[in-house]
């Protein structure tokens, strides 16, 4: 009977024989039920109670309560059984690490159990159970497996390093794990070499310094060796692990891309990829005239093009890595064009990266084929697709000048279209079109004036006004219009506000007669009514120009303006020869150095192409002149001051003297007079920094305004600035120098000078001691300067008021401006000093240190500072050498900063410290300077910049004395 | 390497959660679902999401998701190729791939994920290395297993996992010795209003079905192997023959296999198979349309086009249609995306099939600002349009002889005509 009930049941598992069954039980008694069966004698049903167990854990049930039970049931010859156990046991050791010691004497035997599988098996599970106590047991069964006989066994083994390390480092470390791993490289069994690769690899990343992948021309010759014959996935580790060696030439590079290329025609793409990466890297030092370098862009472009017949997620990060290489090497693809052709089918993700590409692709020779093709788009239904295609119009107009005409009409006929935000992006990059190529286009003006009302977007409104604005003349009733914007002027954004202010000035400009109202009206709603500190900048600014000198206001205002470039999103040069050492990474999808967003980037190490054999080039000594071309944010981080200073700063705001702060006010010239000392150093300064030198213009090409560039502080900079005003007068020690006799008492019948020069709360300040060493009493005492260099004058009579008797010393403070007349003195800071008393007047010359005459307001904006060093011509530069110091970078930049030296930015290149630094003199000249500073190096190397070299020598001077007191 | 796996049916529920390393909270995949909510499309889903500490990397397949979890930098075609092996050794095993598939078979599907991967690093993937160590579902099986207590897990060392031939298994043996190979051609076309090319490829592809004994050692030649542009290849294809010979020379997996894609792109060598006229217009006022669709063959070179459906991707503001097919029948879909599938059939070059009609717009709807798209399917048999003909095949290694066969067909991949 019992044998016939169990065929019953059997027939029941033969009907349903799904695993459905095992989550149809929703009983209370649930766990209780299964503990049970897992004690049961009969095999059968114990397998199929630790099913259920799995099922329920797969879906998140909490089946912890059946550990020992579960665990009872692991000591068995049935593959299956052990393997569901062990599935069980990976899950839930952590929570219960007790009972996981448990299960140790059986993986130890199973790890010496004659079917290699089942050692391997024992091996795997024990290191994917990431408990400490067992990790102990792990290392000796370990040990052993990774010389076991069988390959297979190694393999296992080899990832279970892997998971070792991740879990000890140390203990992986100690018992020389690492070692072994190493010595599978030279494995005979390829994928046991594939698995000791990726594990390294792996492991490597979270020590970035070590030289766990050392790689040398035998072991890559081990590595390609293995690449042929191991598994898809080996052969992706080990495409990876290439790529980060450097050729000794390029003949082994050459013969390296000859062993590598065969993998371009695999059936996965990630070994397509990985491949591909390690070609470009290695083309790299492929000289250009050689045959084989042209073979091998030929085989790129098909591989890459198949890449695009694939699934849509695996097209999209091909996508987004064939922008790279299009932007490297333009030529692979250039004759694939119509592969990047957007279809209907493509998801939403695909489509917008295609249209990058055709873009990038965009020549002469296609253009025609790609603006019919945006036409097209530009009909399609999704919103974000159409906008898309309609920006990449505007593109090609820019990028191609021959297709600036019919892309222009094209533009025209969507306007015609009347569908909202078609005309808004067509408005927005017409806008861009007309800045590239001026008093060309500007029939279409009344075109796109007519639908001045539909439009609703900050960004096609701004670039409306701009329009407006900047063709006032030609437009008849552009008053009108403008005046329009300005009934709801305080509901625009911003970006609308201050396109509105700037267009209207220019309209007066060019209108006086008829605007005056309007230009007033629009003044005083961004100076009197707004919130906003840089709308109320931008106004108080124009204000102040048309009101001193419109003619000069014309000239800043209507000045001409740089062309915006060609390509306004390409990636910077630098990133991107790091993103073509990371194709197929994450980085490459997000277009980011890995350390920019890797989550515990443990200090990545920075990839670089490998340069062409002997490569001479000249390294020039700031990186500043490319930082200024493009965005590159990294090249100087770390300029927002520590808290303490920020706290210090604030206690300071107080004491603070009204000195403005922010862009040079006009007043500084007024100030300064008709001094013209040193030539036209301080005209030429001023003008390049309200003109806008092109370099600052063209990083400002995407931005809507088309102000001059420094006028436009960003948003962000004003709390900074506003710390800064505190910078003014630091007690925290100006340097002074030690006083000195300027005067002896021999010369002077009986009186002694002594003394120095300090700026206090920025006043500069001459320090004297009067010494009385003769027989009668001294009075009437008074002082005058010569002419010097930089129109240092006494601003107060000598303030001596008793009589200085026999043998009497007295000190006196005399504060001093700089509004004396000038003349040029040799050395510059020479200053000849009259000093009078009762008995004669004597004469002497002492140095002042140029220090007390740097200000408090020398601090540049970064973007300006980047214009300014390149703009300042290279012969102007000086070089010293700072020898003996000891303080570190920041200790230095602090105490500079004491002597209003101001440090800009920071930015650490292997090892050395760079400090870029800037420095105003009381009459408006800038010196930049950048500090090298290196760990363990005690001599510090400068470098001076400044339009009046003179200066450099004695700024250097002060370095030197500020640095080493 | 890959930290984990869940598999997400549409309506956003987790029915599956694997983790080869730590385990990483389900809550992670809220990031997803976000993103899912955002796309119009489950398609339109980005396959990459950066989350503050994990990136999610995902396919959208057979309507469900499988999204991966990693925590360091791996690549991510790496992840996604690896996906979609997931994906098709579940339809490899359980003859489809769906929800109700994977819950009935939990057990299995999680005991081959654990074979697949070791701590994110792939172990078998091999559906010949996998179908060794847990064999797929039989009716019959679990019927014999449950008498005789055998469980589906094999528990010998595995000869394929070893050798340098990892995708075939030692000591086949077969009655019947066979090979035969699917020439399958996709065209993939983008046509203009006028009905000019615009964009056309072949997406190709031979399929192998070999069943044969022992180790044997296959040649494959074309006659015309100069025709494609770019190729890759199965493991077991030996490139160097194929870059000095242009012969396909390989020790073939058991089975079912693919044994290579190609890829012809050189415009004038893509015959487009069929034409389509049409015009879809609505009136400047009032609510009303028309449709009128022919399809007609064009480049057949002699074969019969069957199998060809039109589908019109409508503007969203249609409110019905009222069509007549001189031929087939069409249905029409108002949901998401509002569709008209016409079912043709077989094309017959004497009388053109024709669909026309009227189409009304929801009441007050603005004309309609995109033009609509048409996407083509068809099939012919006996033609790979292309041209790539197979020449002979050979086998080395073996006595016995095989049955060969080589069948061709071409389909419409991506084809679409624009209006």
């Amino acid at each position: 009977m019992e044998w016939a009930n169990q065929l019953c049941e059997n027939r029941q598992f033969g009907s349903k024989m799904t695993d459905s069954k095992y989550f149809t039980t929703t009983k209370k008694g649930e766990i209780f039920e299964l503990k049970a069966e897992l004690n049961s004698d009969k095999k059968e049903k114990k397998k199929e109670a630790v099913k259920k167990v799995i099922a329920s854990m797969t879906v998140g049930k909490d089946v912890s309560a059946l550990f020992p039970d579960v665990v009872n049931c692991m000591q068995t010859d049935n593959l299956e059984l052990k393997k569901l156990v062990y599935l069980y046991l990976m899950n839930y050791a952590k929570s219960q690490p007790d009972m996981a010691i448990m299960a140790v004497n059986t993986f130890v035997k199973d790890c010496e159990d004659a079917n290699p599988l089942i050692r391997a098996l024992a091996v795997r599970t024990m290191g994917c159970i990431r408990v400490d106590k067992i990790t102990e047991y792990l290392c000796e069964p370990l040990r052993k497996c990774l010389k076991d006989e069988d390959p297979y066994v190694r393999k296992t083994a080899a990832v279970c390093v892997a998971k070792l390390h991740d879990i000890n480092a140390q203990l992986v470390e100690d018992q020389g794990f690492l070692d072994t791993l190493k010595d599978l490289i030279s494995d005979s069994n390829p994928m046991v070499v594939a698995n000791a690769v990726a594990a390294l690899s792996e492991i490597a990343e979270s020590h970035p310094n070590s030289n766990l992948l050392d790689l040398n021309p035998q072991s890559i010759n081990k590595l390609l060796t293995a690449l042929n014959e191991c598994t898809e996935w080996g052969q992706i580790f080990i495409l990876d692990c290439l790529a980060n060696y450097t050729p000794r030439d390029d003949r082994e590079s050459q013969s390296i891309c000859e062993r590598v290329t065969p993998r371009l025609s695999h059936a996965n793409s990630a070994v397509v990829l990985s491949a591909v990466k390690v070609l470009m890297k290695f083309m790299e030092m492929l000289p250009k005239d050689l045959d084989y370098y042209s073979t091998l862009l030929k085989k790129l472009a098909p591989p890459l093009v198949t890449l695009l017949s694939a699934e849509p997620e695996l097209q999209y990060v091909a996508l987004r890595n064939i922008n790279l290489i299009v932007q490297k090497r333009p030529e692979i693809l250039k004759h694939e064009m119509k592969v990047f052709f957007v279809k209907y089918n493509d998801p939403i993700y695909v489509k917008l990266e295609k249209l990058d590409i055709m873009i990038r692709l965009a020549s002469q020779a296609n253009i025609a084929q790609v603006l019919a093709e945006l036409k097209e788009y530009a009909t399609e239904v999704d919103v974000d697709f159409v906008r898309k295609a309609v920006r990449a119009i505007g593109r090609c107009a820019i990028k191609v000048e021959q297709s600036a005409e019919r892309c222009v009409s094209t533009l025209l006929d969507l306007i015609q279209t009347k569908v909202n935000y078609v005309v808004q992006e067509a408005i927005v990059v017409i806008k861009d079109i007309f800045r590239k190529y001026p008093n060309k286009y500007e029939s279409v003006i009344a075109t796109l004036c007519e639908n001045l009302d539909s439009l609703d977007e900050p960004e096609a409104r701004a670039a409306m006004i701009w329009i407006v604005g900047e063709y006032a003349e030609r437009i008849d009733n552009a008053d009108e219009l403008l005046e329009s914007f300005l009934e709801g002027f305080h509901d625009e954004s911003t970006q609308v506000q201050l396109q509105l202010l700037t267009a209207i000035v220019k309209l007066f400009l060019k209108k006086p007669t008829e605007t005056q109202e309007l230009v007033q009206q629009v003044l005083s709603l961004a100076t009197q009514d707004s919130d906003n500190p840089d709308l109320r900048d931008r106004g108080y600014i124009y204000w102040r120009l048309l009101s001193t000198d419109p003619v000069a206001a014309k000239e800043v205002v209507l000045a001409e303006k740089p062309l915006i470039s060609e390509e306004t999103d390409l990636i910077e040069p630098t990133l991107l020869e790091e993103l073509i050492c990371h194709i197929g990474t994450l980085a490459s999808v997000y277009h980011k150095p890995p350390s920019a967003f890797v989550e515990g980037s443990r200090g990545v190490m920075h990839k670089r192409l490998p340069a062409r054999t002997g490569s001479g080039e000249s390294t020039e000594s700031p990186d500043v002149g490319t930082a200024a071309g493009g965005s590159a944010p990294e090249a100087a981080p770390s300029i927002i001051p520590s808290q303490g200073d920020l706290l210090g700063d604030l206690l300071n705001l107080d004491m603070a003297p009204p000195t403005t702060s922010g862009p040079p006010p006009p007043t500084t010239g007024m100030q300064m007079g008709g001094m013209d000392l040193l030539g036209g150093g301080l005209d030429s300064l001023l003008g390049g920094d309200i003109g806008g030198s092109p370099a600052m213009g063209a990083g400002f090409g995407a931005a809507p305004a088309v102000m001059p560039a420094s006028l436009n502080a960003p948003v962000g900079g004003g709390l900074g600035d506003l710390f800064d005003l505190g910078g003014v007068g630091m007690p925290m020690g100006a340097y002074i120098p030690p006083k000195i006799v300027w005067l002896p008492a021999m010369k002077a019948k009986g009186l002694e000078i002594s003394g120095t020069f300090a700026r206090r709360a920025g006043v500069i300040q001459m320090e004297l001691i009067l010494t009385n060493k003769a027989m009668s009493v001294m009075t009437d005492f008074a002082i005058q300067f010569n002419r010097n260099s930089f129109g240092l004058a006494p601003a107060g009579p000598l303030q001596v008021l008793t009589p200085l008797g026999p043998n009497q010393t007295i000190e006196v403070s005399l504060p001093l401006s700089t509004v004396g007349p000038v003349m040029k003195m040799d050395p510059l800071n020479n200053l000849q000093v009259a000093v009078k008393n009762n008995i004669d007047v004597f004469y002497f010359s002492c140095q002042y240190p140029i220090s007390m005459l740097f200000v408090e307001d020398g601090k540049m904006e970064r973007q300006v500072f980047l214009a300014t060093w390149k703009d300042i011509p290279n012969d102007n530069e000086s070089q010293f050498q700072i020898k003996d110091c000891h303080l570190n970078s920041d200790a230095a930049s602090s105490k500079l900063q004491g002597s209003n030296i101001f440090t800009i930015a920071k930015r650490t290149v292997e090892g050395q410290d760079m400090l870029y630094m800037s420095i105003k003199l009381s009459n408006g000249i800038w010196v930049l300077a950048e500090l090298r500073v290196q760990a363990g190096n005690s001599n510090y190397t400068i470098s001076l910049k400044c339009r009046a070299p003179e200066v450099s020598q004695c700024v250097f001077q002060c370095y030197e004395a500020v640095l080493k007191n | 390497m890959i930290n984990s796996l869940f598999l997400i049916n549409p309506s956003g529920e987790i029915f599956l959660e694997k983790h080869w390393k730590s385990v990483v909270s389900r809550s992670v995949c809220d990031y997803f679902l976000e993103a899912k909510e955002k796309a119009l499309e489950p398609e339109d889903v980005p396959p990459v999401i950066h989350t503050p500490h994990h990136y999610l990397i995902s396919i959208y397949r057979d309507k469900l998701f499988f999204l991966s979890v990693i925590q360091t930098e791996v690549p991510p075609l790496f992840v996604i190729e690896f996906l979609h092996r997931v994906a098709e050794m579940i339809q490899d095993y359980f003859g489809e791939c769906s929800e109700t598939v994977v819950k009935d078979h939990m057990v299995m599907v999680y005991e081959l994920l654990e074979e697949m991967l070791d701590n994110g690093f792939p172990l078998a993937t091999e559906s010949n290395v996998l179908k060794e160590m847990i064999r797929p579902p039989t009716i019959l099986r679990s019927v014999v297993n449950t008498l005789t207590g055998t469980s589906n897990v094999g528990d010998t060392l595995l000869t394929g996992q070893l050798s340098t031939i990892p995708w075939r298994r030692a000591g086949v043996r077969y009655t019947n010795n066979e090979a035969y190979f699917d020439v399958v051609e996709e065209i993939d076309a983008i046509l203009d209003q006028s009905g000019t090319t615009v964009f056309a490829e072949i997406q190709g592809v031979v399929e192998a079905c070999v069943k044969l004994s022992g180790m044997p050692d296959l040649t494959l030649s074309f006659m015309n192997p100069r025709l494609l542009d770019d190729v890759s290849f199965h493991p077991c294809v030996r490139y160097k023959l194929w870059e000095s010979e242009r012969v396909l020379s390989f020790i073939p997996p058991d089975g079912n296999f693919t044994l290579m894609t190609y890829h012809v792109n050189a415009q004038n060598l893509v015959a487009i198979p069929v034409y389509v006229k049409q015009s879809i217009s609505f009136f400047e006022c009032g609510s009303d349309g028309r449709l009128d669709v022919t399809v007609g063959p064009k480049q057949t070179m002699g074969k019969t086009v069957e199998g060809v459906m039109v589908t019109v991707h409508l503007p969203k503001t249609i409110l019905s249609i009222n069509l007549t097919a001189t031929q087939g029948s069409y249905t029409y879909d108002n949901g998401t995306k509002v569709t008209t599938l016409w079912d043709i059939g077989k094309l017959n070059p004497q009388k053109l099939p024709n669909l026309r009609g009227s189409l009304s717009l929801q009441a007050g709807a603005p004309k309609p600002e995109e033009n609509p798209s048409l996407n083509i399917d068809l099939k012919i048999q006996q033609l790979a349009i292309s041209g790539l003909k197979v020449n002979r095949l050979d086998m080395f290694g073996e006595k016995y002889k095989p049955f060969k066969g080589v069948k061709y067909i071409t389909k419409a991949g991506k084809f679409q005509v624009r209006t």
